[in-house]
């Protein structure tokens, strides 16, 4: 990929980025649209990892950033609330690597279980954030991020949205930079221990660097801007300013790439120069807000234009203020377990049992549609146990001894651990079943490792966690394994025994995805080669 | 050209729909056009509906083909010819499945390389672009058969009524 004229996808396009940028660690947790980054990031030779959830992504990064070196963190909009916690933090911190935090919103949820709006987190954490609006941009404000991180010392979020992460694009990659710091740890206490005495003054030098990242923002932050007429004005900014320029090509057009802190000044004159200006932007309404905020007169889209993606015909409708009802696509047909899925068996017994089903995130949040319709809750990733739990304290008993937390192998890595110790620690009075549905993958986002699977990010062999003897260890008291796919096994009995008694079950139901069980074969038959080779070797060797 | 191109491609999850539109958006890129393409996956591999835009030419600017803009419309499985006719343009083109009907294909698989085929006789790319593409796009052990599937939808299109974009 060193050509100069590339085809890339906005994830490709940030991995050569950060590449090019002398990243020396990617952390991230899967999450459709971002997935790739870090995929792309390995196999174009750099370093990167998966995490078992995107707060401690973001931790690692941190540390990398520390150490003085460039560190690269990738999520799904929603893995930024469960990094949220690092991130408002770090914040008032000064990294001495730069730290690019990349946020792939999905504005229409073509993969997600909302459509929040993270230029929103940007605000809310004080950090500066750059929008790209395509693959070229992508590549181009990854280095940028990293530049502008070093040079202010604070973490830089990268929004991309599911039309850039997943679009190619033609990028142009410049040379690779040269001649970075060695990583080297300088002792910088106040910076970095937030404890008040630091945090106190750290809070007030994280609104000073925000107000110069402002003032260089409007001295020479990425913008396009393209005169047309008058009449018209258009500020846009991400995906949203290519439908723009297409919706309206003779209008006066400015895009902006540093979307927080924003170019006030600029925006004000930008205003100034045009009749009405309208903001094109997808989500939320949050420049409308920020503008108007600052007394410049904008106007913004009706708030149908709030939910789901723009694109050429919903930009042209903002511009010509047609508020007839928008046309509603053909339903296409909706995905289903693949046939021979192993989540198929359990949920069939779940259907059966009537249990109440206290559900995650995964594939097999599928069971909740026909044949099935074996899920009740499905929230965010983890939430299976705790709501489960919940509902197993305050119903009453006939129904609370029906209900049942299922949850996929990532998932439970993820965050579903401090859920068992909930569950150990305060127990409802008629026990709890978990159910770990333990495909020995991420299928859902398309075939990830975690640490369950005892593969790291490239496939490669690595530790494994032990799901059952951990939740031994923690407390549970019945814990079984089982193989989903076993002709001698009733799941239906096992789970009605273990709904019968007033105690704290949990079992682990193993079978591989179709899709990547002869990928595991593959890497299993690698790993063995490697492992004779070396033995072989050392006894060479003797 | 100054136009931009359009296509549109649908079928099914696992179809290889998003391969087919990885090797038309290749071809078009190695032809030297400025190429845009878009479409939406994640959970694609469960049989679901799966539809992605490819738009070629001098310059273009949104990534999504615009509703009722497209002008070729390939299809790779019947059920889903109807609800994918809304993209076209009137007077667009479509191709789909039964466009082999008269030279059925030996292996399944390969369907999506065949439809490029056939919608190769009305995209102005030369034939060696669509090759190399489809060199880099697939497995090197499947290039004697996709290349076969290629040819097959070409001279099936070719057959058929002649179909051409105004
Ligand atoms: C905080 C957060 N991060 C990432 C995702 C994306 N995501 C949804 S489910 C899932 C994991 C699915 O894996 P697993 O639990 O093993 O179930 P499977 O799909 O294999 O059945 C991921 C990564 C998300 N929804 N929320
Ligand atoms: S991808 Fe794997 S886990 Fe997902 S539905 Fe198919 S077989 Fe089941």
């Amino acid at each position: 990929m060193n050509s100069d004229r590339q085809l890339l996808n906005g994830d490709e396009a940030v991995a050569l980025g950060a590449l090019h940028a002398g990243v020396r660690l990617g952390t991230g947790y899967p999450g459709t649209p971002s997935t790739e980054i870090l995929e792309t990031l390995d196999q174009l030779g750099g370093k990167a990892q998966w995490s078992p959830n995107e707060k401690v992504a973001l931790e690692v990064g941190i540390g990398v950033a520390f150490a003085g070196a460039r560190a690269l963190v990738t999520m799904k909009h929603v893995g930024l609330n469960v990094a949220a916690d690092p991130l408002f933090t770090a914040a008032y911190t000064d990294v001495e690597g730069g730290l690019v935090v990349v946020s792939a919103d999905d504005p229409g949820m073509a993969s997600s279980q909302n459509e929040q709006d993270n230029r929103r987190l940007a605000r809310a954490a004080a950090v500066p954030m750059l929008e790209p609006a395509d693959s070229q941009e992508a590549y181009d404000f990854t280095r940028l991020a990293f530049e502008l991180s070093e040079r202010w010392k604070i973490p830089i979020l990268l929004r991309l949205t599911t039309r850039v992460c997943h679009a190619k694009t033609v990028v142009h990659p410049r040379a690779p930079e040269e001649g970075l710091p060695e990583p080297n740890f300088l002792r910088d206490i106040p910076a970095r221990v937030m404890i008040p005495a630091f945090a106190k003054p750290a809070h007030r030098r994280l609104r000073a660097k925000l107000a110069e990242i402002a003032a260089w923002n409007e001295a020479e932050g990425p913008v396009r801007h393209e005169t047309g007429g008058t009449e018209l004005g258009i500020l846009s900014t991400g995906v949203s300013a290519v439908h723009a320029r297409e919706a309206a090509p003779g209008a006066s057009h400015l895009s902006i790439g540093m979307t927080y802190p924003l170019p006030m000044e600029r925006l004000r004159s930008f205003a100034q120069s045009v009749d009405r200006l309208v903001v094109i932007e997808e989500g939320d309404p949050v420049l409308v807000e920020d503008l108007r905020a600052a007394g410049i007169p904008v106007e913004g889209k009706p708030e149908a234009f709030r939910f789901g993606e723009l694109d050429v015909a919903r930009v042209r409708r903002i511009l010509e203020r047609d508020n007839t009802p928008e046309p509603v696509p053909p339903r296409g047909k909706p995905p289903e377990l693949c046939p021979g899925c192993a989540h198929r068996g359990v949920f069939e017994a779940l259907r059966d049992l009537d249990c109440i089903v206290s559900g995650d995130i995964g594939c097999y949040t599928l069971g909740v549609l026909p044949p099935f319709s074996a899920m009740d809750t499905c929230v965010c990733m983890g939430a299976s146990i705790g709501v489960g739990l919940g509902l197993r304290h305050v119903l009453p008993e006939e129904q609370a001894r029906r209900v049942v937390s299922v949850i996929g192998d990532s998932t439970f890595v993820h965050s579903g651990i401090t859920g068992i110790a909930e569950m150990v620690y305060n127990p409802p009075p008629t026990g709890h079943l978990v159910l770990i549905l333990d495909n020995g993958t991420t299928a859902m986002t398309g075939l990830q490792e975690h640490p369950g699977t005892g593969r790291a990010l490239d496939h490669s062999p690595t530790h494994k966690m032990d799901f059952a003897a951990l939740a031994r260890a923690m407390g549970v008291q019945n814990v079984h394994v089982v193989q989903t796919n076993d002709k001698k096994l009733s799941m239906k009995d096992l789970i009605s025994d273990l709904l019968a008694r007033p105690e704290l079950s949990l079992v682990v139901a193993q079978q591989p995805c179709v899709l990547a069980a002869p990928k595991i074969r593959v890497y299993d038959r690698a790993a063995a080669a490697e492992l004779r080779a070396e033995a072989c070797a050392a006894v060479a060797d003797d | 050209m100054t136009k931009v191109r359009n296509v549109v491609i649908a079928g099914l999850g696992g179809q290889g729909v998003l391969k087919a539109s990885d090797i038309l958006a290749g071809a078009a890129f190695l032809a030297g056009f400025d190429v845009k393409k878009s479409e939406l996956h994640g959970m694609s591999q469960r049989g679901g509906s799966v539809s992605s835009d490819v738009r070629f030419g001098d310059r273009v600017l949104s990534p999504m083909v615009p509703t009722g803009e497209a002008d070729l419309l390939l299809v790779l499985e019947e059920t889903q010819v109807d609800i994918n006719r809304y993209v076209l343009r009137p007077g667009g083109c479509l191709i789909g499945p039964d466009v082999l009907a008269s030279q059925p294909l030996k292996k399944r698989k390969s369907l999506n390389v065949a439809l490029l085929g056939a919608a190769s006789t009305v995209l102005d790319i030369p034939e060696e672009h669509w090759l190399a593409s489809m060199r880099t796009h697939l497995a090197e052990k499947l290039h004697a058969m996709n290349e076969q599937a290629f040819a097959l939808g070409r001279a099936a299109a070719r057959r058929g009524a002649p179909a051409s974009l105004s």
